[in-house]
């Protein structure tokens, strides 16, 4: 005869079962962190980050790669941003929920869940080859911008929603008009959310290495303008990691994209917390 | 009239990414499709012989490749989400799961590269060393694909169980359930389509990542009968050989992009339906 098993027991078994697991998966992500910072921060130094790489990265720093990824973001972004901000105003203000907006959001849920190999094949098929841009800077953060679209209009959404109706019918009862009341009432008041989304979208150009790598290419020299090819430093940490040139850069490169990363996104965090408390 | 025109170009803005999702699908079509033609879709994707060079277009053994390290990467991360998922939600203290919660999503901002070379500094030699084989491998991509999609599965499915009513688990407790029993036979039945959408959006990062995998995966080009063969995922080789194909080889790697495609869109709906149907309930 079977006995049966006091579910008292199993309920105390489990439960020591799943802290273990959880223990276990945060003790991997504190281990990740912990090893780069520990590997990766001795070999950064003011000259590390100010001088040029030297003999394809074997020696000297990673400034040029520095310039690339900032020239990168801000490409990305000016295209990113009003694009984002606009559909999150549309969306929000300017319809009720229907087919179109169903629509819109469908499509906009499944370009966040396109693989960055996928757009950056489409990069490489359209800015580089067919609008003739090359691998440059422009088609690298144009590619780009298609990627942080979906992240910008979702959190533009989510922030512009927490605003108050109250205060657009205020505004509204003031008999002022609605392009108005959004400008001036609305997006003021969601700003810091709005924010919270462009700063995300920092971190993930930072980090972003297929699009970049058929897109922008991967020249080592200080992009003169938008239309040189750039080598950003995560495709610069890629190649210096998969080809072996050096294994001290390798982890300074590591440890500075990590940890501006995760900056970066506690700083997100840390807006989005400050304006849901106001709200 | 002002306001007239400010909206339509609002709407305008609005379609830019569903613009920029057709316009994607419009391009790899445009550049794969010739050559699956050419070569016939069967033999494009049950035959196992790639050797671009000689004309030889199969990527049967990358799709396989493909769908083990993407089944590898759930078996091992999901039972480690839905653990860390059920303990936050139901063991800590709310305020811990606050700190927790974001500090596992915060994983998810660790560039791909960087997972795929600590999988080459730590977790390859790690195999090579104790379960032989040469250690990049079929395995090595699991585990480090494991890692990345937990922030992904976890948050979402943290989510799912806080939607479910208090009431159902007062209900349950009422009853005479432990703790345990009410989870799994309440909690977790009722949170079932948010915690499949969770899974599913991981599966879609795990068979669509690039960067970590080509790392990790040696990239052979062979059908692995071991999870400790090296193996070529279909990212990979796109990612592989991009850089110095031309002709029929680029079409052809255009051709593997859109069997990438169309797995992710299938991933996509039925995460988009599922969604719908947690919602209504």
């Amino acid at each position: 005869m079977a006995t049966r098993i006091n579910p008292e027991f199993v309920q105390r078994a489990v439960k020591i079962q799943l802290f273990g697991l959880t223990g276990f998966t945060i003790g991997i992500l504190f281990f990740i962190i912990c090893f780069i910072s520990i590997k990766g921060l001795p070999q950064i130094s003011f000259e590390f980050l100010t001088s040029n790489p030297v003999d394809m990265g074997r020696s000297g720093g990673v400034f040029a790669t520095i310039v690339s990824t900032i020239y990168l973001i801000f490409v990305a972004l000016v295209i990113a941003i009003p694009l984002g901000i606009g559909a999150a105003i549309y969306l929000t203000e300017y319809t009720r929920e229907s087919w179109v907006t169903h629509i819109i959001r469908f499509g906009t849920e499944c370009l966040a869940g396109i693989p960055s190999i996928i757009l950056g094949l489409f990069g490489f098929a359209f800015f580089v080859m067919a609008l003739r841009l090359g691998w440059s800077i422009l088609s690298g953060g144009m590619t780009m911008s298609i990627m942080l679209l979906p992240t910008i209009i979702r959190t533009s959404e989510e922030a512009i929603k927490a605003v108050a109706y109250e205060l657009r019918e205020v505004s509204f009862s003031l008999g002022v008009t609605k392009w108005q009341t959004v400008t001036k009432v609305v997006l003021p008041a969601a700003l810091p959310g709005i924010v919270t989304g462009i700063v995300l979208s920092i971190g993930r150009c930072i980090g972003e290495t297929a699009v970049v790598i058929f897109t922008a290419g991967s020249s080592l020299r200080l992009p003169g303008s938008f239309f040189d090819s750039g080598r950003t430093m995560a495709v610069h940490f890629y190649i210096l990691a998969r080809e072996g040139i050096s294994m001290p850069n390798a982890y300074g490169t590591a440890a500075i994209l990590t940890l501006s990363i995760l900056i970066i996104n506690l700083g997100a965090y840390y807006i989005m917390r400050q304006f849901l408390k106001k709200m | 009239m002002k306001e007239k025109i400010i909206e339509k170009i609002l709407m305008l803005l609005a379609f830019s990414a569903i613009g920029a999702l057709l316009l994607m699908a419009i391009f790899i079509f445009k550049e794969g499709m010739p050559i699956i033609f050419k070569v016939g879709l069967k033999n494009f994707l049950f035959s196992a012989h790639w050797a671009p060079t000689k004309g030889y277009f199969g990527i049967f053994s990358m799709i396989v490749s493909s769908l083990f390290v993407t089944i590898g990467a759930l078996i091992i991360g999901v039972p480690l989400s839905l653990a860390c998922a059920i303990t936050l939600t139901e063991f800590v203290h709310r305020r811990l799961m606050r700190i927790l919660k974001p500090t596992i999503e915060l994983l998810a901002g660790i560039p791909s590269v960087v997972y795929g070379f600590l999988g080459v500094v730590l977790l390859v030699p790690l195999i090579r060393d104790y379960l032989g084989g040469p250690g990049l491998s079929l395995l090595a991509s699991s585990i480090i694909l494991a890692i990345m999609v937990l922030p992904t599965i976890t948050s979402i499915s943290i989510d799912a169980i806080l939607a479910v009513p208090y009431t159902y688990k007062e209900g349950s407790l009422a009853l005479g359930a432990t703790h345990w029993q009410t989870i799994h036979m309440v909690i977790l039945k009722a949170a079932r389509s948010g915690i499949i959408t969770a899974i599913i959006l991981g599966m879609g990062r795990a068979i669509g990542e690039t960067m970590a995998v080509i790392m990790v995966a040696g990239n052979a080009l062979k059908i692995p009968t071991s999870p400790l063969d090296p193996v070529r995922p279909l990212t990979s080789n796109i990612a592989l050989e991009m850089g110095y194909a031309a002709g029929d080889h680029r079409a052809a790697l255009f051709a593997t992009g859109i069997v990438l495609f169309v797995f992710i869109m299938i991933f996509n709906v039925s995460a988009n339906i599922i969604t719908k149907r947690w919602q209504r309930e």
